[in-house]
């Protein structure tokens, strides 16, 4: 027990001086005001430390085992010998893409840091947008995170100095998907906490496809948080893909804030991870604005995926939909935190809500807790939460028609998760997170399948005869 | 083509099956007959290979092989065909896909390559004819949705698609109107050859007016009680199963 506290205060003692010993080099690039925003974030991480399963929100998810460990913390770029053209290569027919990454925490292209597309789109590194553009930053940054402050969200503004920063103008439509991916390749264990931001425009659109992929079996901690800005009538898609090595641990926070009449699709689709936490707040700050959250979950081992969504509806006729869906292995945990709150004057909202598990052992558990906190009469708000097996029913009645137990299984699992899979909108992407899914199911996907990207090893031939696309 | 000898089977210790004897030849339909709980639906079940009952004793031989060493899948494969009392159905599979699976497993046991396309969808059509089905229905999710009729007939087109050698229709008849009983029953004797064997488990007499069986078995706590042909039917329509009892009594 003293070990244990001793390891505890080790990571915070260790974030807190070297904090101090390197403020030169965290400050080096800020605009005017960020760093009042770091010092307080700084003196706010002191107050509160890492979280706790005292704390409400982390109940179910205990990150102390996570802090005893001992991490590396970058405070420059370095690209090492990495081959760009070896992990960039991408195969996906029929999928225009942009392809921005951050390596071990920072932008990868160091000679390019910030492209602006012929529409105006401006793309790349979060620490050159400060640079050069500091009053668009400044106008949003940590304006939607701070709208719940922890231990770690306060730590990653404090030390947070490059990501990714997206810029979509005014009725502007990205003509590419972009593909943020982020990269962990170090020979030590990293401590890794960037900030991305999302500004779009009056009716902008963009799709952006967000990966985090592990390229060794080190046990890394990733700290980020997102904050998406979407302006009157803007539109995103927006996919995570997570496929993290058994040891690796994901703390991802992203903050939506949406005015009038936008309209949010995001997904969290989790394949592999050691503890993967995502973070979705949405805003519904303007009338009229719509968000669809969904989530896919595939956990087995050890692993542990924990999703927590609180949807605002602060203003009235908004509506939103989750749909989180889960199949959980050996003694994977699971779980799934799902808050609606409808404020006094929101009336005339609609949101929904949906959490389903499967688990396929008794040594598997989900915790899931549906929350509706509601302040407005003339409201539609529904849950439902369900954890359960595979259908023993079905099970009989698809291997009475001669189909093995294995692809019997198989065929429940993969519907099951398709409820999810048939809801993204992008077909080529969609071809390929089935694929992925479905290599999941038969525990053939490695993780050095690199989700979008590195797609030599696509599916083309299996045993497995079931045509999933026509189903 | 199908040997039962001496079946006696439990659910959690409870005796249902006691002591069971059935022969049954290619070509031929049996009818099994008799008032509710008396193990009609344990039989099919078993001889499918349902999880959840003992076979304390007796063999069940089908074309030579132990059907009870084997999985349910196998038993399929070599071409027992359950009809279900109860459809399940099963959201987010469509019917093609399962259909198509099923049918390549087949053909895989046998040792054939996976089935071509246009000849997938000749049989699919062919067996929605048999059956009257629409298209709308086998593009759909297994079973959900489908009223109960429609379950019913979407069992014998399943059956159409895999021209099982032993088919065991499980109360096919119970909840359908005249109508759907003449399809279901015109189904079953048009897919009738004499190299196929078919079971149909019957609680009334109405659907052995269109599906004539060679042989009438009456089912009674456990055992077949009497057998005869379809007139044994007739008669127990007229009388009621309290005539046997009191006869074996």
């Amino acid at each position: 027990m003293i070990k244990t506290m001793i390891a505890e205060s080790t990571l915070k003692e260790k974030v807190t001086s070297l904090y101090q010993s390197n403020k030169d080099k965290i400050v080096s690039n800020d605009p005017p005001g960020m760093e009042t925003i770091r010092q307080q974030s700084f003196e706010d991480f002191l107050k509160l430390d890492f979280p706790t399963p005292k704390l409400e929100k982390w109940k179910n998810t205990d990150i102390r085992k996570l802090l005893q460990r001992d991490y590396q913390i970058l405070f420059g770029p370095e690209n090492g010998d990495l081959d760009l053209d070896k992990i960039f290569h991408c195969e996906v027919p029929d999928f225009d893409t942009e392809i921005i990454s951050l390596y071990n925490g920072w932008y990868i292209y160091r000679d390019k840091p910030l492209t602006t597309l012929p529409n105006g789109t401006i793309i790349g590194s979060f620490a050159r947008a400060l640079q050069e553009y500091p009053d668009l930053v400044m106008k949003h940054y940590n304006k939607y995170a701070k709208s719940d402050l922890n231990g770690l969200n306060a730590l990653n503004t404090a030390y947070a100095q490059d990501g990714v920063f997206i810029y979509v103008p005014d009725g502007v439509e990205a003509y590419k998907t972009i593909q943020m991916v982020n990269i962990l390749n170090k020979e030590d264990n990293l401590l890794v906490q960037n900030r991305n931001l999302v500004i779009m425009g009056k009716n902008a659109k963009l799709t952006l496809v967000h990966c985090d992929d592990s390229h060794n079996f080190k046990s890394s901690l990733t700290n980020t948080i997102t904050e998406v800005f979407m302006d009157e009538g803007a539109n995103m898609k927006h996919y995570k893909l997570q496929n993290l090595n058994n040891d690796t641990s994901l703390i991802n926070t992203s903050f939506f804030h949406q005015e009038k009449d936008s309209n949010l699709s995001t997904f969290a689709i989790s394949l592999n991870g050691g503890l993967i936490r995502n973070d979705i707040h949405v805003r519904l700050n303007g009338e009229g604005s719509h968000a669809d959250v969904m989530g896919l979950y595939l956990m087995d081992k050890e692993q542990h995926v924990d999703n927590h969504v609180f949807i605002d509806h602060a203003v009235p006729n908004c509506t939103s939909n989750e749909l989180f869906k889960g199949i959980i292995d050996d003694h994977a945990t699971a779980v799934f935190n799902g808050h609606i709150l409808v404020r006094k004057d929101a009336q005339k909202t609609n949101a929904y809500q949906t959490n389903r598990n499967i688990i396929l052992n008794d040594k598997a558990t989900v915790n899931t807790k549906p929350f509706l906190e509601i302040y407005a009469d003339d409201v539609k708000c529904s849950h439902g939460a369900t954890v359960g097996q595979i259908d023993n029913d079905a099970l009989f009645y698809i291997k009475s028609r001669g189909i093995s137990e294995y692809n019997a299984k198989l065929l429940l699992m993969y519907a099951f998760a398709a409820e999810v899979i048939n809801q993204i909108t992008i077909d080529p992407l969609k071809v390929r997170i089935d694929d992925l899914v479905k290599k999941r199911l038969r525990g053939e996907l490695a993780v050095c399948d690199q989700c979008v990207l590195n797609c030599k090893n696509q599916e083309k031939t299996y045993e497995f005869k079931i045509d999933m696309s026509k189903l | 083509m199908l040997s039962i000898k001496n079946l006696h089977v439990a659910i959690d210790g409870k005796e249902i099956i006691r002591g069971l004897d059935l022969e049954v030849k290619a070509g031929e339909v049996h009818a099994i007959m008799g008032p509710n709980g008396t193990g009609k639906s344990t039989l099919a079940s078993v001889i499918a290979g349902k999880e959840g009952y003992d076979v304390t004793d007796g063999e069940i031989i089908f074309n030579g092989k132990d059907l009870l060493e084997l999985p349910t899948e196998e038993r399929a494969l070599e071409g027992i065909f359950l009809g279900f009392q109860y459809p399940v159905e099963i959201p987010g599979v469509s019917m093609t896909n399962f259909m198509r699976t099923a049918l390549n497993e087949q053909r895989k046991y046998h040792g054939l390559d996976p089935i071509p396309a246009g000849e997938f969808l000749e049989r699919m059509e062919n067996a929605r004819k048999l059956v009257e089905i629409h298209d709308k229905l086998t593009n759909r999710s297994v079973n959900e949705g489908f009223s109960g009729g429609e379950k019913k007939r979407n069992e014998i087109f399943q059956m159409a698609m895999l021209e099982p050698t032993l088919s065991i229709l499980d109360e096919t008849d119970s909840g359908l109107d005249i109508d759907a009983l003449k399809v279901v029953a015109k189904g079953v004797n048009d897919l009738k050859s004499d190299k196929n064997a078919t079971i149909v488990i019957t609680h009334y007499q109405r659907l052995l007016d269109y599906i004539v069986p060679d042989f009438v078995h009456v089912l009674f706590e456990g055992k077949i009680v009497k057998s005869g042909d379809k007139e044994l039917a007739m008669e127990l329509e007229e009388k009621g199963y309290e005539w046997l009892k009191a006869e074996t009594v």
